[in-house]
């Protein structure tokens, strides 16, 4: 087995899954909240992927800073989604929330391929093929960047919800959404932006993705998928959970594929497992984590 | 001060008020007795701007305000402490005070109210950090006293707040109340605890199957023969 290849793969993973945690952390947040899955999760962040390549096309500003305005658009979109189709669907059962959502799903991505087109695009970023050499690593600046970004933001937003009257509002109505109506919250005002901050996170992170990997408008369904994972392993709801679940996520899917073939080498079996299989490292650790731990890592606080 | 003239409400098509009317007169403290189910609940709830009335007007200083959202009745200085308490078990003692205080004219003075809240309730100042959940029953229910004095109410509505409470304790909370209310706040009490509310109180109502059947002093009602076999089993 390469250790060097298996490091190389596992830090590259590691930077991508401070991506991850960032747009689990938004889906963890609305569910937290609201009891509601943003089944359009992944086509939200390919619109803040696309709203960052926009922006590069026309200005040059490159994505790591134009991520900010791809977070500003995607609060509003999640503001707005939120007050017209959320709303209307707290009360409903869980299975009747998944429609609307999946519907939103479909009319972000349909949307972004009448816009910007069916193809994938590889923008070229100033960045994008710069790297740096650590010993016999190499550290792609691109994901570095995207890392330390990712992890500024999250901070930013724990920090948000800590210590801000609307933070502290979030977390009481997510706590207890009769009491904070009768202490005289906005809840629906709380909840709009609760869902602003989620989507603007994955906004975000769409954002930062643009200088890693090309974008289509079909990419955002294995995103909503992988947050979706990254939410279950970390626990419904906890954001320590996403957070540390991006991580887990974003390791195993790197090495999982190099790993496992290393696996079939030893037993004699001459197969490779291909990279491009990745999802099926994730889908594994989804099973096993819901038959042993099926509230999650962080989870299992009853409410 | 207060008046809710005539109001039905229903859940779908269950009617759980039929034409509840009171009156809370300024500096009063006003008793709503009755049995559970009886829409005593109810009665705060949709005076708090939680349950629409179907029909009936809810009046505060003659403005109309049952149409307004809670957010905005709270505003107004109608608060309500209600059944089983409602904290934010996962926010501290402190947030939860904050809470108390949200709109502009109470975050004002956030300061001011937090110390006569912990002035009121020692205890809470001793666990300010600790989170809501972890309080015991009592301490609990200081909490959310004193996070509806947070929002300055002038209108002050208590939900069964000796539910679940030692005697002992019922005695400091009722005690509690008489101080807030000698200090100018009108009080509006819902009670299982017939006894101690209806010697507390200057007035009281009985509501029974979602309409008032009797009204009357407090040591009048106590005195009723049918309150005395209901409520009090002598």
């Amino acid at each position: 087995m390469n250790l060097n290849l298996i490091l190389q793969l596992a830090l590259s993973g590691f930077l991508l899954g401070g991506v991850y945690s960032l747009i689990a952390l938004g889906l963890s947040l609305i569910f937290g909240v609201m009891r509601v899955i943003n089944f359009a999760h992944g086509e939200m962040m390919v619109w803040g992927m696309y709203v960052a390549y926009t922006i590069l096309l026309w200005t040059g500003v490159d994505p790591f800073f134009s991520f900010l305005v791809s977070a500003i658009i995607l609060f509003i979109l999640g503001y707005l989604l939120q007050r017209s189709v959320v709303n209307r669907i707290l009360d409903f059962p869980e299975a009747m929330q998944v429609l609307p959502l999946v519907g939103m799903a479909m009319v972000f991505e349909n949307s972004a391929r009448l816009i910007w087109g069916p193809d994938y695009i590889s923008p070229q970023s100033k960045f994008a093929l710069s790297s740096i050499s650590l010993g016999p690593l190499t550290i792609d600046t691109p994901r570095l960047m995207a890392f330390s970004i990712a992890i500024l933001i999250t901070v930013l937003v724990l920090v948000f919800l800590k210590k801000t009257d609307m933070g502290k509002s979030i977390r009481a109505a997510a706590d207890n959404r009769l009491g904070a109506f009768l202490v005289g919250t906005d809840v629906n005002k709380v909840y709009a932006v609760c869902f602003g901050i989620g989507t603007a996170c994955v906004g975000s992170a769409g954002g930062l993705l643009v200088p890693i990997m090309p974008l289509s408008p079909y990419i955002g369904a294995p995103f909503t998928l992988i947050s979706f994972i990254i939410v279950i392993l970390g626990g419904m709801g906890s954001l320590t959970g996403a957070m540390v679940g991006g991580f887990i996520i974003g390791v195993a899917e790197s090495i999982g594929p190099e790993v496992i073939t290393n696996i079939f080498h030893g037993l004699g079996v001459d197969l490779e497992f291909p990279h491009t299989m990745k999802q099926v490292v994730s889908f594994f650790i989804l099973i096993v984590i819901l038959i042993l731990r099926p509230q999650g890592l962080f989870g299992g606080k009853k409410r | 001060m207060l008046s809710v003239k005539g109001i039905e409400v229903f859940y779908g098509d269950l009617q759980a008020l039929r034409g509840v009317s009171l009156e809370v007169n300024q500096g009063e403290i006003v008793t709503i007795v009755g049995s559970n189910g009886a829409g005593k609940s109810t009665t705060l709830m949709t005076i708090s701007g939680i349950y629409k009335p179907r029909r009936g007007e809810i009046q505060f200083h003659k403005e109309t305000i049952h149409p307004y959202p809670t957010a905005k009745i709270v505003s107004l200085g109608i608060v309500q402490i209600p059944e089983g308490r409602q904290l934010f078990p996962t926010l501290t003692v402190m947030e939860n005070l904050e809470m108390g205080s949200q709109f502009p004219k109470a975050k004002q003075v956030r300061k001011e109210s937090m110390e006569w809240v912990f002035k009121l309730f020692p205890r809470l100042e001793e666990r300010k950090k600790q989170l809501a959940g972890t309080l015991s029953g009592g301490e609990q229910q200081m909490l959310a006293i004193g996070r509806g004095l947070m929002a300055r109410p002038i209108l002050l509505m208590l939900d069964e707040p000796s539910l679940g409470l030692s005697p002992i304790l019922v005695k400091t909370i009722f005690d509690i109340i008489r101080e807030i209310n000698r200090q100018g706040t009108t009080i509006l009490l819902v009670e299982q605890n017939v006894f101690h509310s209806l010697s507390l109180s200057h007035r009281g109502y009985v509501l029974e199957n979602g309409s008032i059947t009797m009204s009357g002093t407090g040591q009048d009602l106590l005195k009723n023969q049918h309150i005395r076999q209901s409520y009090l089993g002598l």
